[in-house]
């Protein structure tokens, strides 16, 4: 495990109780959870590897609750995580030793759907999914779709800007959100965008937005909903490689196409899909495609058609199309079972998250298989090949010394591969801890400082999810000083190797 | 005017003038300078910084220089099938970094997005004269804060954009516009909302006082053909829909999209719930003009009136008002951006000086500029 995270003040470990007992006068009841075996549950976030028990959990049910938490947490200089569903995986949600994990659990209800307008207020434990459920009686959805969205909740969506496979076609959680309530630090409730598009002043809920909860706590989320599309259909494309797959892919868009979902997966993802659903995957090709198009069924028609015949034009060996839903779902079975089906042929794996320009992928492959040959461990690709975003699987074992280290530095590489042919750490999982020491490989120093500046600005004592997307911690004053100070001045407290 | 060539040049003279204690005003070409209060400030044209840096259709991705015209930038990605989905509209000397910096968006931003969604990445100048990048150059990201969010529609009050990278999209193959008559306000947002919460698929609605209302289907041509065919039945309960020629529609839209030809010599832009638009237009004087877009959720209005009735109306419907043309006095009186509330003004003043601590870019075009000035090194 490579990555450190701020050693913790001794002074706050010191005044546990007394941070408990002023904790509990806010939050009655069972809201303040501090024995350490109940501790235990909330130890780590999706990112399993890194574990850490928090202070103590506060779980308020108000958002007069939440304020009254942070702000004495302000005034203490205890420092506190949010948390939504912990799904991040990207370690967002990971506890500190010496910080309060603020649970957003108990904020659940939706509290007003709006269907003339299109919009749902919700509070922000409300799960992404059960948005949707809300609304499809009277033939609404919320568009963007995390494969976490049975789990994860509105909230986490908002502080880690969650996709899905339909993020091409309907955006990503930023553009389907008009307005938040969050409380700042030190205990403020602010309200930011709201009903309408497109507020005057700084688009201040653009950069909370994607924060992952460095800047402040989502009490209260209005989304936009959509009308249900009338139909979709897929179409289940194999190919001799992916340098093939990714030109069909290229020619879709090209001839201005947009689909809902195009989703690649590679030769030991169908293997490992296959094997484990049994859903009729191709087993003699090297890459997959699953082309989805939603929308009136007059148009899913002629897409279907249209890129059926852009496949066979770029080499397809097995094309089959949807005839029915229960076929559809089952394209989808085998992708959607990615994920735990590369979990059963080995012990653990590491899920990567980069983008990259499409034209570079076949260069990306070649370059990751020369790795994986490197570092002796597998990897098995599912690709959101629309909008460039890859997820690498890193297959390894944990319990043979010294492995995940191995995954973990065979993953960064991956990273530093995709910045160098002009993509990013992260297209949708967040940099969190698990990419914050890579940012280096993305951004200058001076723009990181911009982006700590903007930290600074919300929540200047750096109370507020801290040790998290940023590699070095930078004093507020210090950033506000100009033209002198190039050099970083590491926070103390943050070993760093 | 200051006249940089490149990033470097606008770097120096930000440097420059943060180190004097002037201040800049950052300039495209210049179509929006009568958009706030009047001011005296020592303008920086970003014109001379033209031209694309990479365009790749099939990767959906767009970098150009700031100072490109928007007419340009258009004429490029339909050279190719392509456009910016937001709509962006403005006068013949636009650019592109202006459009994006005043957040400008037409009919297509209630379905597609304003410019803020579309904004990829950047190369900019903060007030402090330091080179920054912020976002990417890839459609989907989430590495680090969402900066260009920030830049987008904050009126070079932030930083200089250089180089704006942008997302682009198919444009449609074919486009219907179909057409009600006779509708009276309430009536007519409760077709467009009926037509924009079907499933459809309605890419624009707009109504103007005559009582046309306008709505368009956008797409490949089978599927336009059979969205027309169901869309006056699923309106049946609300009005009669026929096709409209292109060459009729174009000007009612343009109207619609930049309230182009109201009446009066004051113009407002609100936004507000859609389901508040008639109500809004109903509390206004006998002889106040009117066009209404996103379906009800923007609204132009016309007047000679120069009190802040259409502001107090806006704000009681949970919706805000933006002075975008008025005579100077009344420019100098009244703030062009909706008053927000002391938290959110006092949270945007810290961002501010998080990116111009100097106050460079506070040039009293806004009232809350006065804000920066406080600000010492």
């Amino acid at each position: 495990m490579t990555i450190a995270m701020p050693v913790p003040d001794a002074e706050t470990l010191a005044k546990r109780e007394r941070i408990a007992r002023a904790l509990r006068a806010i939050v009655p009841g069972e809201g303040v959870i501090d024995a350490p075996e109940a501790l235990r549950p909330w130890e780590s976030d999706g990112l399993t590897a890194y574990r850490q028990p928090p202070l103590m959990v506060v779980l308020p049910e108000t958002t007069a609750q939440v304020s009254a938490v942070l702000k004495w947490c302000h005034a203490e200089g205890v420092k506190v995580v949010p948390r939504g569903a912990g799904t991040s995986l990207s370690g967002g949600a990971l506890p500190l030793a010496d910080a309060v994990l603020l649970g957003l659990g108990k904020f659940k209800r939706i509290l007003e759907v709006d269907y003339e307008d299109r919009v749902a207020v919700v509070q922000p434990g409300v799960t992404n999914l059960a948005i949707t459920q809300a609304v499809e009686a009277r033939g609404f959805y919320y568009a963007p779709d995390p494969s976490s969205q049975i789990a994860c909740t509105i909230g986490g969506n908002v502080a880690e800007n969650s996709g899905g496979v339909h993020c091409l076609k309907y955006g990503l959680t930023t553009n389907n959100v008009l307005g938040v309530e969050i409380v700042m630090m030190n205990g403020e409730i602010v309200r930011l965008g709201g009903r309408h598009l497109d507020p005057c002043g700084l688009d201040l809920l653009g950069v909370v937005v994607g924060s992952e909860g460095l800047l402040g706590v989502v009490t209260e989320v209005t989304v936009r909903i959509l009308p249900k599309p009338e139909t979709a259909r897929a179409v289940l494309v194999g190919f001799p490689d992916a340098e093939q797959a990714g030109a069909c892919v290229a020619q879709v868009i090209a001839e201005g196409i947009i689909p809902a979902g195009m989703e690649m997966m590679d030769r030991p993802a169908i293997h490992a899909a296959e094997a484990f659903v049994q859903v009729g995957y191709p087993l003699d090709v090297g890459a997959l495609l699953i082309v989805e198009v939603d929308g009136p069924a007059a148009e899913c028609d002629f897409l279907i058609g249209e890129i059926a015949r852009i496949a066979d034009a770029n080499g397809a060996v097995t094309s089959r199309v949807s005839e029915n839903e229960a076929e559809r779902m089952a394209f989808w079975a085998g992708r959607k079972a990615a994920f735990p089906a590369v979990g059963r042929i080995s012990p653990d794996y590491l899920c990567m998250d980069g983008t990259i320009p499409r034209r570079r992928l076949p260069d990306v492959l070649r370059r990751m298989e020369e790795l994986s040959g490197e570092y002796g461990l597998r990897v098995a690709n599912v690709f959101h090949a629309g909008d460039g975003n890859l997820h690498p699987l890193i297959l390894y074992d944990a319990n043979v010394p010294g492995e995940l280290d191995k995954a973990e530095a065979f993953g960064a590489d991956i990273l530093r591969l995709c910045v160098s042919v002009g993509g990013v750490l992260t297209g949708e999982h967040g940099v969190g801890i698990e990419k914050r020491d890579l940012m280096p490989a993305m951004f200058s120093e001076a723009d990181l400082k911009q982006q700590q500046r903007v930290k600074c600005a919300f929540d200047p004592e750096l109370l507020l999810n801290p040790g998290k997307v940023f590699p070095v911690l930078h004093r507020c004053a210090e950033l506000g000083r100009m033209h002198v100070h190039h050099g970083a001045l590491p926070h103390p407290e943050l070993p760093r190797f | 005017m200051l006249e940089p060539r490149d990033a470097a040049d606008l770097a120096e003279i930000v440097a420059d003038a943060a180190a004097q204690g002037r201040k800049l005003e950052l300039r495209g070409g210049g179509t929006k300078a009568a958009f706030g209060a009047p001011r005296e400030a020592e303008v920086a044209s970003l014109a001379g910084l033209t031209g694309v840096v990479d365009y790749d259709p099939a990767e959906l991705v767009l970098t150009v220089r700031a100072g490109t015209l928007l007419s340009d930038v258009q004429a490029l990605v339909a050279s190719e099938g392509q456009m910016l989905a937001f709509e962006p509209w403005g006068e013949p000397a636009a650019t592109i970094g202006g459009t994006v910096a005043a957040g400008v968006a037409g009919s297509r931003r209630v379905t597609a997005g304003s410019a803020r969604d579309h904004l990829l990445g950047l190369t900019a100048v903060s007030g402090r004269g330091e080179v920054f990048v912020a976002g990417a150059k890839v459609v989907k990201n989430v590495t680090g804060y969402d900066l260009p969010k920030l830049m987008a529609g904050s009126w070079g009050r932030l930083g200089a954009m250089a180089e704006l990278t942008l997302k682009v999209l198919p444009a449609p193959r074919h486009v219907v516009t179909l057409a009600a008559r006779g509708l009276a306000p309430a009536a007519a947002h409760a077709a467009m909302a009926c037509a924009l919460g079907s499933r459809a698929d309605v890419s624009a609605a707009a109504a103007l006082p005559d009582g046309t209302v306008l709505l368009r289907v956008a797409g490949f041509a089978p599927s336009v053909a059979a969205r027309c065919a169901v869309l006056p039945d699923l309106l049946a309960g609300h009005c009669a829909l026929e096709a409209m020629a292109e060459d009729e529609a174009a000007p009612l839209w343009r109207q619609a999209m930049a309230g182009e030809a109201l009446r009066g010599t004051v113009r407002w832009d609100v936004h507000l719930p859609p389901r508040h638009a008639a109500e809004l237009i109903a509390a206004l004087p006998e002889g106040t003009d009117w066009a209404m877009d996103w379906g009800g959720g923007r609204l132009w209005i016309g007047t000679d009136r120069e009190d802040q009735a259409v502001r107090e109306a806006a704000a009681r419907l949970g919706g805000e008002a933006r002075l975008v043309v008025a005579p100077e006095a009344m420019r100098a009186r009244l703030n062009a951006f909706h008053p927000r509330a002391r938290s959110v003004l006092a949270l945007e003043a810290r961002v501010r000086r998080a990116f111009d601590p100097k106050g460079v870019f506070a040039t009293g075009r806004f009232a809350e500029d006065g804000d920066a000035d406080a600000v010492s090194a």
